[in-house]
Formats: C-alpha cells, sequence, structure tokens
C-alpha cells in the first residue's frame, strides 16, 4: 500500500496523535477479536466490577469472527463486521484504556466525542475481502470466551494489515467531516 | 400422463453442497467484470485501492479455495421443484439442509445461525431459508445465495402510497442506500422486489440478486428505473467502503408483481460487493 503510515500495537497517545482521518495504515502486533456478544460480556464484567480476561490497557480490538482454519493455516477467512452494533459496549471500553479498533461503518456522535477524548483511534478494514486479510494473521490464540463458538475472544499477531484511519484522535470522522456526509442519519 | 422422473436425495445434498462451496470461494465473472470496470473510472486513490483489494482477494479465495468474506453468511435456498419429479430416498426439505451442513463443514466456512434469543449458536449453519416452488417440467432448479449478515441489516421494505409512482419508489430506493450509508460493503448490488404482499416483495427483490450483473430488466420501465436509480445512488458518493468515490453500487435489479389497489409494496434487499450465488439444474 502506497503512502501508508507503519503502525505497532500496542497505541499510545502519541500514535494516536500523529494519525489522521483518511491516512492509510500498516498496522502490525497484537490485536483481539471480538465482536457482538463478546462485547456484551466484556461490558457485563466491567459494570459488575469483576476482572476482564484482556487488558484493555492500550489494546486494541478487532470486530471480527473468523472462519475456522483449514488443516495448515493459522485462520480462515478474517474481517471486520459492522461496528455500530458495538457503540454502547465501546464507550464503556474506551474509559477503561481501549485505545484501537478496527471495523468498517459510521460510529454514533458520542463514540466519535469518546474517541477522541480518551486520544483513540478507529481503523477501517477493507470489508468483504477476508481472504486477502487473512494473510496478514502470522499467529492466533484463543483467550476467552470460547463458549461463543466463532465469538470467541482471540488474541491475533497481525502484520502491517491494510487499514484505513476512519475517525482520529481529534474527533474527525472520514464519513463525516472528510466527506462531508451527514452523519446524523 | 408425463413420465415421473427419480432424483435420489442424495443427488440433491451433493449439489447444494458443491454449490455453496463454490459460492463462497470464487466470486462471479459479472461481478468482477463490473468491479474491473469501476476500478478503470475511479480517480479517488483510497476507492481504486479499495476495489483492487476485491479483485486481489477474489484470486486468493479461489486459488487457496478459503472463504471470500468471513460472513460466509445465511444459507438462502431458491428451489424450482418439476412436478413431474419424484425425490426418493428421503425428505427434500432435510437432504438440502444435510448440503448446506456438508458445505459448511468441508468447507472450514463460518456457522453463523444462532437461536434468536439465547443466541446460541446451532453450530453447522442450518436452518437454511429454503423457498421450493412447483413448476413444469421433470428438472430441479437450484439457487444458492450466502448472504452475509451486515448488508441484510440494511435492506428494508417499504409500504407506499398507492399513487406514490416511479417517483415514490425510486425516491424510497435511494433513501434506504443513503442510510445504509458505508455499513453494508459498498459498492452494492441492490435487489428491488416491487408489488405482491409485504413478504412477496421481500422476497422478490432477493430473487432480483439472482440476475446476472449487466442483465437489464426485460420490461422498459423497469430498466430505465434501474439505470436511474443506479445513477442516483452513484451521486450519493460514499463509494467502495464507503471512503468516498464513483462506486456506491455496481447494479440495481429490479423484479415487479401486480398489487392491492390499496398499497405499493417496495422492498431493497441489500447486497455486498461479495454478491455469492450458483446455481445447478438437476
Amino acid at each position: 500500500m502506497k503512502d501508508a503510515v507503519r503502525i505497532e500495537t500496542p497505541l499510545t497517545d502519541e500514535i494516536c496523535r500523529c494519525l489522521k482521518a483518511g491516512d492509510k495504515v500498516l498496522l502490525s502486533g497484537e490485536v483481539y477479536t471480538g465482536r457482538d456478544m463478546a462485547h456484551r460480556r466484556l461490558c457485563d464484567a466491567a459494570r459488575k466490577g469483576e476482572n476482564l480476561p484482556i487488558p484493555l490497557q492500550g489494546a486494541t480490538i478487532f470486530y471480527a469472527a473468523p472462519t475456522p482454519a483449514s488443516p495448515g493455516r493459522v485462520i480462515g477467512s478474517v474481517g471486520p463486521t459492522t461496528s455500530y452494533r458495538m457503540d454502547s459496549c465501546t464507550l464503556e471500553l474506551l474509559k477503561m484504556g481501549l485505545k484501537g479498533m478496527i471495523g468498517k461503518g459510521r460510529r454514533s456522535p458520542e463514540v466519535i466525542e469518546a474517541i477522541r477524548e480518551c486520544r483513540a483511534v478507529y481503523f477501517g478494514a477493507p470489508g468483504g475481502v477476508a481472504a486477502l486479510l487473512s494473510r496478514h494473521v502470522k499467529k492466533t490464540q484463543v483467550v476467552a470466551y470460547e463458549e461463543l463458538g466463532p465469538e470467541a475472544i482471540l488474541k491475533l499477531e497481525v502484520s502491517d494489515m491494510p487499514l484505513v484511519v476512519l475517525i482520529d484522535s481529534h474527533g474527525r470522522d472520514l464519513y463525516g467531516t472528510v466527506f462531508g456526509i451527514d452523519k446524523n442519519v | 400422463m408425463e413420465p415421473i422422473r427419480e432424483v435420489s436425495c442424495e443427488t440433491v445434498t451433493e449439489t447444494v453442497r458443491r454449490l455453496f462451496i463454490e459460492a463462497n470461494t470464487e466470486l462471479g465473472e459479472d461481478i468482477l467484470e463490473a468491479v474491473n470496470l469501476a476500478c478503470a473510472a475511479e480517480e479517488l486513490d483510497i476507492a481504486r485501492l479499495a476495489l483492487e483489494q476485491i479483485c486481489e482477494n477474489a484470486r486468493i479465495a479461489r486459488e487457496e479455495l478459503v472463504a471470500l468474506c468471513q460472513d460466509t453468511g445465511l444459507a438462502v435456498v431458491f428451489a424450482e421443484v418439476g412436478q413431474d419429479v419424484h425425490i426418493v430416498g428421503g425428505s427434500f426439505g432435510a437432504s438440502v439442509q444435510e448440503g448446506v451442513r456438508r458445505a459448511y463443514s468441508e468447507g472450514y466456512f463460518r456457522k453463523s445461525l444462532c437461536d434468536p434469543l439465547t443466541r446460541k449458536n446451532t453450530g453447522d449453519n442450518t436452518p437454511a431459508v429454503v423457498h421450493t416452488e412447483i413448476v413444469p417440467g421433470d428438472r430441479i432448479r437450484l439457487q444458492v445465495m450466502a448472504k452475509g449478515g451486515g448488508s441484510e441489516n440494511m435492506s428494508s421494505v417499504h409500504m407506499l402510497l398507492p399513487t406514490a409512482g416511479v417517483e415514490g419508489i425510486e425516491k424510497a430506493v435511494v433513501e434506504s442506500v443513503r442510510k445504509a450509508g458505508p455499513n453494508p460493503c459498498p459498492p452494492l448490488v441492490l435487489g428491488v422486489g416491487i408489488g405482491g404482499t409485504v413478504e412477496r416483495a421481500a422476497l422478490l427483490s432477493k430473487k432480483a440478486l439472482l440476475r446476472p450483473l449487466g442483465k437489464k430488466s426485460g420490461d422498459d420501465r423497469l430498466a430505465k428505473m434501474e439505470e436511474d436509480i443506479l445513477d442516483e445512488v452513484n451521486r450519493l458518493g460514499f463509494g467502495p467502503q464507503g471512503y468516498g468515490g464513483k462506486t456506491t453500487a455496481l447494479a440495481v435489479s429490479i423484479e415487479m408483481e401486480p398489487c392491492h389497489i390499496a398499497s405499493l409494496p417496495v422492498a431493497v434487499s441489500i447486497q455486498c460487493h461479495a454478491s455469492r450465488h450458483k446455481e445447478a439444474v438437476i
């Protein structure tokens, strides 16, 4: 990917501050998968004051549930699911130190504001190109909620995963601010 | 009396299995052609990149026999069963479900179905949604579709005023795409069903997605609407992946049937660029 910024997890305030909505990024390091049910469980645990099964400080969550790996493969096909469904839990997770999110689609105005306040970043991964994205995953490990099947939380080691900054730590939104698309529809 | 032709359940199962494996790993040539054309026309760097990734992804999936998308979909089957066919060796419905079960297990596809309330996964991607129609003849035509959840969430039915006319219909379709925004993985394929009842319009809109891209409706009025809606949708500027650009949709297909004098049902089935469907005749 031309003109892409190479970054590594865990994300810091410094890394986040430099990223701008619309930037192309190649992301490497550890990321956790987690979508609808995993978010609900993380939020429930947080509200009850229980320990979370993954460390959120500086963490990046990829809204994804891959296909099973066939023999000889690290992972099956993997790509983003639509992010708005995670919005209500995201506010809580951001307060607990979550720095990066990888998904697709719009976020609520509240999430955009929380991303700005917490100096986090929301990345877009291309949807529907999961065979291609799977090549950027080097290692996988189930770390929580195995009983959720495809929705379990996995720790992925990714290398140069091609992403785009959709919402930056200054609250700029590629869908809204950059292209002038009304984000409140 | 017409002679009866026997078709075994095992043949049905095997055909369904093969079609779903192909659908999930081989992107149709019509889609690839449309994406390539769109790519040549895109001026925005990030939009062109998104379209190139779709082509590259299709190549990898085909070569390595892996799923095009991690969401290998809810399995939808359209079966046209000839009235002179006798299914032997079991139940037709069960043999279709078994074909889905085998495809999703052997293809290493994601099992994406769950109980709506407990959210417990059914474990084998069944039950498939099966639409069976009895037709003349002694053949079985099977069309299968792997329908992703993200784009399906953006689909909708609109019960318009009977006098809303072409303008009202076009407005409803464009509005549903505008509301969906970047969520359903554009560039999209739009299936539109007009007429019938609420469920008939929805079914027509799904069937419309089976039409090869680039093939216009045989009804000139609908062909014109398909063209106009496509132009209007592409003027929204969402572009591939919603990153901006000219290509928000690749095609619009409309199917229409008469409706009640009090109604004008319009359904929009929104399909992502990974429009996965295959067919066979037994």
